[in-house]
């Protein structure tokens, strides 16, 4: 038998992270079946009891590495696959969790747990790209649908993912949505997020808050002068870029300066920083 | 005492399938007998309790939204409703509905998957859905035909299903049109024969025996099932506000366990979920959800055997289709078109319990003037089973510890799925003790 005509060995795991993206593969839920036909799902253990010690043609991983048997992991994981895939915010940006890598991770986890030296944890939370090499990013908090079946489908067929290389405010117009940022003078964060969720929040009421993550070139200093310009506070043009995505650059610095993190009891000093285990 | 020549045995399931998050069971044996048996959850922890502090209620309802891929409605709906408690805000009837027809659409889509997808596959013999619907391809697609209305429903609403965008302190960014609604009414009346066919492949399965009794804990209304109102209710009597949920239970730290285990005020373990809702609040289901109920054996069946609970899930999927296209039948947009009242902070304890598709959810806020959250302690229903989980499987492991391992080990990973436990949400590392369990 060729090999060339197997179905890929495709493998799904987590790491820190809420289920949500690989949720997502499981809410393609007309094309579901038919991805399991062309795909070997050898490894899924929210879906599957079938476990696989082999080779991964393409593992998607969710969720951020945040303790040391995670970061372990990747890297054997990555050892064994030919095609990495980061899936969703946490994978590709640290996702939520990563408020913390500002604070001192010990004091946050004293604050939770009373007993925190039993827990396994380091100081960050952070990007898989941070440890090993990824060959593809999907974005956002959680990952589309359409766009991980498209990432699928050209997988399958040997060809490049076609990803939007845009920003929501792209996506929002050719939605027809009416512009909340000039309509109603909501601190969207639109102009310089990623596209790829199809402009939800805008089209619903409300500020975009950046889950997809930052647009490579986006000019954060402009969208925030334009902020206080509409008379929104510092205080709120900080919390809009401290979400999911505010580890990456360049939410990552205002996020530093926002009133949630300098004003939180548990704000690192400057010497708690980077991801050493504790 | 003094044991002599004994022989000790672990038996190990490392990585539990099928269910949501990262898990694994350890039973520890000696001379054939069960002495200890680990349920081990090493989900990392994400801290959500402090990364809360220092945020606006709405920011908090978008960052609690993320503890779970699967019941985001759940997290939103509980700190919203805590929120509003504290600040005097009464929603429009009609924001009641839809935040109602929003916990309907998540229920359905969180049961379906369990069902179909990952219970399902044990009492017909299968490793999942994928292999199962190579044998009976019409029912795998019946149960993702019905998960996929729940999250279109949810999608009509929220924006999208896995974290929706729109639940906002005092209503909804944005309501949804009459006619947006209207256009799911054929996918919902098709989730309702759905879900009573899903009461007829339920009716087919026989569960493995497993007979004990377990103090249960849910939500009762005065005319509803539960969903986002009522009273914390038990089958020991117990009757509080859904704010008081402390006067009754604890978090606590275990010497053997880096986790907040929850467990009534005198130590002991409770249930939360589909099970305990069907006992507690079986009168408020609708007729159809009834006749379903009566179909799969009734209540007692449900309370005994906790593999039973897919019959429970079954029940629950009649009602929350049946109420969703109710609602949906009934909806017509506020006037004046307003999807949020307006509210001001106010200091103070914002506390509340819902019901999430896996039982009882309690959050609870200190905040200040300005409605900065200054503290919050949020027990997802996970947490709360841990201990009754645990207490089931020592019951259990007995009866299949002699089987060959690796039947041994489905038959106590399908113990473990029964509850549906969702790990990420629980985000604790879990271990229990138990000394003797033959004693």
């Amino acid at each position: 038998m060729n090999a060339t005509f197997a179905p890929p060995k495709v493998g799904v795991v987590k790491l820190a992270s809420c289920d949500g993206c690989q949720l997502a593969l499981l809410d393609l839920e007309d094309e579901l079946l038919a991805v399991a036909e062309r795909f070997d799902l050898v490894q899924f253990p929210e879906a599957t009891s079938r476990r696989w010690d082999g080779e991964f043609d393409v593992l998607l991983v969710e969720g951020s590495v945040s303790t040391p048997s995670q970061a372990e992991e990747l890297r054997h994981l990555r050892a064994r696959t030919r095609l990495l895939v980061a899936i969703g915010a946490c994978a590709t940006a640290g996702g939520i969790q990563a408020l913390r890598n500002h604070l001192d991770e010990r004091t946050v986890a004293a604050s939770v747990y009373p007993e925190p030296a039993w827990l396994e944890s380091l100081a960050t939370a952070t990007p898989l790209a941070d440890h090993v090499t990824v060959d593809l990013e999907l974005r956002g908090c959680p990952i589309d649908r359409g766009q991980l079946l498209e990432v699928l489908t050209a997988l399958r067929v040997g060809r490049r993912p076609q990803l939007p290389n845009e920003a929501v405010c792209a996506a929002c117009k050719r939605r027809g949505a009416a512009c909340v940022l000039v309509t109603a003078g909501l601190p969207c964060l639109g102009p310089v997020t990623a596209a790829g969720c199809g402009a939800i929040c805008p089209a619903f009421g409300r500020a975009c808050y950046g889950c997809f993550g930052p647009l490579p070139g986006a000019n954060v200093a402009a969208l925030s002068a334009q902020f206080a310009a509409m008379g929104r506070s510092e205080d709120e043009i900080g919390r809009a870029f401290a979400l999911f995505t505010s580890w990456a650059e360049p939410f990552r610095a205002i996020t530093a300066g926002s009133a949630p993190i300098l004003g939180h009891p548990d704000r690192a000093g400057p010497s708690t920083r980077d991801g050493e285990a504790t | 005492m003094h044991r002599t020549a004994t022989e000790e045995s672990v038996f190990d399931v490392r990585g539990m399938t099928r269910v949501e998050g990262e898990g694994s069971l350890s039973l520890r044996m000696r001379d054939g007998e069960v002495i200890e048996a680990h349920l081990e959850i090493f989900e990392a922890p994400r801290y959500f309790e402090r990364l809360v502090v220092g945020r606006t209620p709405d920011e908090v309802l978008d960052i609690v939204a993320r503890i779970c891929g699967i019941c985001p409605v759940a997290y939103q709906m509980t700190a919203v409703h805590a929120f509003e408690s504290l600040f005097g805000v009464t929603v429009d009837p009609t924001i009641r509905a839809l935040r109602r027809l929003m916990y309907c659409a998540e229920w359905i889509e969180s049961h379906a998957l369990h069902l179909y997808l990952l219970h399902l596959p044990d009492f017909l013999g299968y490793p999942s859905a994928v292999e199962l619907a190579r044998d009976r391809r019409a029912a795998v697609v019946e149960g993702l035909e019905l998960k996929r209305i729940g999250n279109s429903l949810l999608e009509a609403l929220g924006g999208r299903a896995i974290h929706p965008v729109t639940v906002r302190v005092g209503g909804f960014s944005r309501l949804p049109g009459q006619d947006e609604l209207a256009a799911l009414r054929p996918d919902l009346v098709r989730a309702v024969e759905l879900a009573r066919s899903t009461v007829e492949l339920v009716a087919t399965l026989t569960p493995p025996e497993f007979d004990r009794a377990m103090p249960l804990v849910a939500l009762r209304s005065p005319a509803e099932y539960p969903m986002n109102e009522g009273r914390i209710v038990s089958t020991d009597g117990l009757d509080l506000p859904p704010t008081s949920w402390r006067d009754a239970f604890a978090e606590e730290q275990v010497p053997w366990s880096s986790a907040l285990q929850a467990r009534a005020a005198d130590g002991r373990a409770y249930l939360l979920g589909p099970a305990a809702r069907i006992v507690l609040a079986g009168d408020r289901l609708g007729p159809a959800a009834r006749e379903a109920l009566a179909r799969l054996g009734g209540q007692d069946r449900i309370a005994r055997n906790p593999h039973w609970s897919i019959a429970a899930r079954a029940v629950e999927l009649v009602h929350a289709t049946t109420e969703a296209l109710a609602i949906v039948g009934g909806y017509s947009p506020m006037a004046g078109g307003a999807g949020i009242v307006p509210w001001a902070p106010r200091a103070g304890i914002a506390a509340w319990s819902t019901e999430a598709p896996r039982g009882l959810l309690f959050h609870r806020y200190e905040v200040d003037a300005g409605g900065r959250v200054q503290s919050a302690q949020i027990v997802p229903p996970t947490s709360q089973n841990q201990a009754a989980i645990e207490a089931d499987l020592a019951r259990f492991a007995p009866a299949v510890i002699g089987l060959p391992h690796d039947v041994a080990t489905t038959r106590l990973e399908q113990l473990i799925r029964s509850y549906d436990p969702c790990i990420s949400c629980a985000t604790h590392f879990l271990r229990v003790r138990l000394e003797d369990v033959s004693a």
